[in-house]
């Protein structure tokens, strides 16, 4: 059946693409030498390889609906003089290419590779080396960027580009990407419908992954990693984020994830592991926060008073400085069924439950967040006598910040 | 005075207390590091036994020795010996017998399990810490005669810098919370040397992010290689201070 | 030998010591005597440097000795109440003083055998009775053979036997040129050891006479009632 079906697709698009579309080679010792000659020469729909070697043609514009494969890593070098590819049409292919060597500009963000309001374009397993902007998409859709490697040597964040860039675009799918020493490894703005999978970004100077007015889109097991400030996703709504690893995201005011006046967004089984703050909410509405684990936290989370209705539900915490914090005494969030290392409660009917609510608060994490000289008292006698007395007759904290229904062990072991 | 040094730590050795000081930092730090399967919890917990543990049991260990060795203190005042020599003896010699102690009791396990920067930070700030509250203790005891009146003055100089200051920082810090005051704290923890301790081993566990989202003003301040060495030269003369006053004063005290 | 001049000591608004001149040669026993308070052990520990007085000059063989040590070389010191660790043996207080003064080359030891401590030398401090502790502050008084000796109410906790040794060995002292100061409530059991006399009152001298021209003054054989025989003329002539 499986062939039957196979035979027939073949049948259908192969046979027909072979017939009327035509394959050229560039390299050395093939009839062709530059890329550019041979775009000048074909039409759409047509392949071109292109062989091990150096490729040195400043700017390429495809507005052609080819698909140009590289064999043995090719290299197309920018020299730091230009923008390398500029894909001006839709249905392009590029795959197996080296591009290194954007040129630097802060006006019209020059890129490795930058899709013009093109859609359907493929850009799979390529390496990005050394660029100022990676991969530009701007008015793209159902544009693949997949299993490509981006890499660069960024210092300071006006001197570099990101990642993967996308702007106003829809249906996108960014999936098994590789990216480092970028600005934000991945950057969305104004795009709708799209899917960020099993991508790991890591070591990029702001963000791992940035996500401005973009609603509904998901970005599933991916891998934030000892970035400037891990995952940032702000004005946004409908956004899902499962099973993702944010690891290490770890220095002054870093966070493992921003979230910054968004709604209705779905947080559910990723791990917080070593960031300064777990999650930091701000403006946050309607989040279902479910099933994370934090371990290690500076803060696991820091929820702004300007949060409300988020329910946060099931999570582990276990080993955070402070496992919440907040700024205000107005709490309009539910903390449900999370497991805490620091309680201290029992369970007699043996339901899995505390019988005693816990409030997760700390005196002295509310007092360093109006206070922030405060700090320099962290684990001072005096402030761990405060905790423990607070902890006995909560006074100073909010009664309602509690979870009623503390689990005695934690979901993930 | 090597003399004078050897035989205060003979008399120390044999004594019971310090070996049950030994024991006692030994057994708490070996059964935190195997019971904690996190050793950077066991750190934080051994933190608190060398900013509260080790002051306290020097702090009285010292005055207690000084005021049951006036006899000795006489036999050696009633030699051709400077008085001088004499106390700096006693000095040294305390300090090398609690310092021993630690050592053993606390800094090898800690050089065995956790990484060596923090063993390393943990293990100086012990040892500064037991310089300090011993040079403090001989400092009570040289105030007065009265051993009752001696021991319950060094209690309350580790009550006072292990609680009470911080409780006063705490409180000048609601008073003018709205003022800029963060320079004011820093130069306050000068004034105690628990303090200076707790934060120089706090910004090498790390916590210095969680500082920097609140005042990122310690962390630039004692982060900083010049703080580091302001705040080591602070504890430094918090050894030298106390010791010189009783000194001065041991010079002149009838036996 | 020793040479005080005009010493002042307080405690507190207490006067212990006021306006002290004493002159003290070797080859002399002077016997320190006075009523319970009168500043005798005060100005010991001055001349010793236990106690340092807030006016005044003392110099022992010639130098000045406050705040100096070097001059302690020269002393023995025998304390009223000997305090010593108590988790030492006698052997190692003993050894241990030694250590400490190094530079010394000759020791007197007669002691040691005499007064029976050699039997015991391994016991603690901590364990020995009064009197023993005595004898053991008697022995380390006389180890470095030194130039001066003050004793402190010496034969105060002393069996009479090993009190007689003690006198013998002070008669010794003298003999050989020493300079011997000793406190005692008790002067007849020092009648034959003692040449001078010098007599303490709430702080100061009262009287200062070598033993031979006081006997001469009073015509009393005793040197007790010599001594109380002029301090009643004195109090009769104010």
């Amino acid at each position: 059946m499986i062939l039957v079906n196979r035979f027939l697709l073949y049948l259908l698009f192969i046979i027909p693409s072979a017939l009327f579309a035509a394959h050229f080679e560039v390299g050395r010792d093939k009839p062709h030498h530059t890329l550019k000659s041979v775009l000048q020469l074909a039409k759409d729909h047509d392949t071109i390889w292109v062989d091990r070697g150096l490729y040195a043609e400043g700017n390429i514009v495809i507005d052609k609906s080819v698909v140009i494969i590289g064999r043995n890593w090719p290299v197309i070098d920018g020299q730091k003089k230009s923008e390398i590819f500029s894909i001006k049409a839709s249905h392009v292919t590029l795959k197996g290419l080296v591009v290194k060597g954007s040129n630097y500009a802060s006006l019209d963000d020059p890129a490795a590779i930058k899709v013009y309001d093109a859609a359907y374009v493929t850009i799979e397993g390529n390496r990005l080396d050394d660029n100022f902007f990676g991969i530009y998409l701007q008015y793209s859709k159902h544009t693949l960027i997949k299993n490509n490697v981006i890499k660069a040597y960024g210092k300071e964040e006006q001197m570099i580009g990101n990642g993967i860039h996308c702007w106003k675009s829809d249906s996108l799918q960014i999936i098994g990407n590789t990216i480092s020493g970028h600005r934000d490894g991945i950057y969305f703005e104004f795009v709708t419908h799209s899917v960020i999978w099993r991508n790991v970004s890591h070591n990029n100077i702001r963000y791992g992954l940035h996500f401005m007015f973009s609603n509904n889109d998901a970005y599933i097991s991916n891998v934030f990693k000892q970035n400037g400030s891990g995952v940032a996703v702000m004005f946004t709504k409908n956004v899902i984020m499962i099973n993702n690893h944010f690891i290490e995201n770890w220095g002054d005011a870093s966070y493992g994830l921003l979230l910054k006046e968004i709604s209705d967004c779905h947080i559910l089984g990723n791990r917080f592991n070593s960031n300064t703050a777990g999650i930091y909410l701000e403006g946050v509405s309607r989040a279902r926060i479910e099933d994370n684990t934090f371990n290690d936290n500076g803060w696991g989370m820091k929820i702004q008073a300007s949060c409300m209705d988020n329910v946060i539900h099931k999570n582990d915490f276990r080993s955070n400085t402070f496992d919440v914090s907040t700024n205000g005494d107005l709490v309009l969030n539910t903390f449900e069924r999370n497991y805490w290392d620091k309680y201290e409660g029992y369970d007699l009917n043996k339901d899995g439950t505390g019988d005693v609510p816990y409030h997760p608060l700390s005196l002295f994490s509310k007092i360093a967040e109006t206070n922030p000289s405060a700090m320099l008292l962290f684990r001072s006698f005096i402030v761990v006598l405060m905790d423990r007395s607070e902890k006995v007759m909560p006074s100073l904290t909010p009664d309602n910040f509690i979870d009623l229904y503390p689990r005695m062990k934690p979901v993930f072991t | 005075m090597n003399r004078i040094l050897k035989y205060v730590m003979l008399d120390i050795v044999k004594s019971k207390l310090v070996i049950g000081y030994t024991l006692i930092l030994a057994l708490l730090s070996w059964s935190l590091f195997s019971l904690e399967d996190n050793s950077a919890k066991a750190v934080l917990s051994l933190t608190n036994v060398v900013l509260l543990v080790v002051p306290l049991v020097t702090v009285i260990f010292s005055t207690i020795y000084m005021y049951n060795a006036a006899e000795f203190i006489e036999l050696l005042a009633s030699q051709p010996l400077k008085r001088v020599s004499i106390w700096t003896g006693f000095f040294l010699g305390l300090s090398a017998a609690l310092v021993t102690a630690l050592i053993l009791g606390l800094g090898l396990p800690l050089l065995l399990y956790a990484d060596f920067a923090m063993a390393a930070v943990l293990l100086t700030t012990g040892i500064m810490m037991s310089l300090i509250f011993v040079s403090l203790g001989l400092w009570v005891s040289s105030m007065t005669r009265d051993k009752a009146r001696g021991i319950s003055t060094a209690i309350f100089v580790w009550l006072f810098f292990a609680v009470l200051f911080d409780g006063l920082m705490l409180l000048l810090l609601f008073q003018f919370s709205d003022y800029p005051i963060e320079k004011t704290m820093i130069g306050l923890t000068a004034f105690s040397p628990v303090d200076l301790c707790r934060i120089l081993i706090l910004l090498q566990l790390d916590v210095s992010a969680l500082m920097g989202f609140t005042g990122a003003l310690f962390r630039d301040f004692f982060g900083s290689t010049k703080g580091e060495w302001v705040a080591f030269g602070l504890l430094t003369l918090w050894v030298v201070i106390p010791f010189y006053f009783s000194t001065k004063k041991f010079r002149l005290k009838d036996l | 030998m020793i040479e005080v001049v005009n010493l002042h000591k307080k405690f507190g608004k207490f006067s212990a010591l006021s306006n002290i001149h004493l002159v003290l040669e070797a080859g002399h026993c002077i016997a320190l005597v006075g009523p319970n308070g009168c500043g005798k052990t005060t100005l010991i520990k001055c001349l010793l440097g236990l106690v340092v007085p807030q006016q005044g000059q003392i110099l022992i063989r010639g130098q000045a000795s406050i705040h100096q040590h070097s001059h302690r070389a020269y002393l023995g010191y025998m304390p009223q109440i000997g305090r010593y660790p108590g988790n030492l043996s006698i052997a190692q207080l003993i050894e241990m003083v030694r250590n400490l003064r190094p530079q010394q080359a000759h020791y007197d030891e007669e002691l040691i055998d005499s007064l029976g401590i050699s039997s015991i030398l391994s016991k603690k401090m901590s364990s020995l009775s009064g009197g023993t502790i005595q004898k053991v502050s008697a022995i380390l008084a006389f180890l470095f053979d030194p130039d001066i000796l003050i004793l402190d109410e010496p034969t105060a906790g002393l069996d009479p036997l090993s009190s007689e040794i003690l006198k013998q060995k002070i008669e010794k002292a003298v003999k050989q040129g020493k300079l011997v100061l000793i406190t005692s409530h008790i002067l007849s059991e020092l009648d034959e050891l003692v040449t001078e006399v010098v007599f303490m009152q709430e702080g100061q001298i009262v009287l200062h006479r070598p033993v031979h021209q006081l006997i001469k003054e009073t015509g009393e054989t005793k040197l007790s009632k010599a001594i109380l025989s002029i301090l009643q003329s004195k109090e009769h002539h104010e």
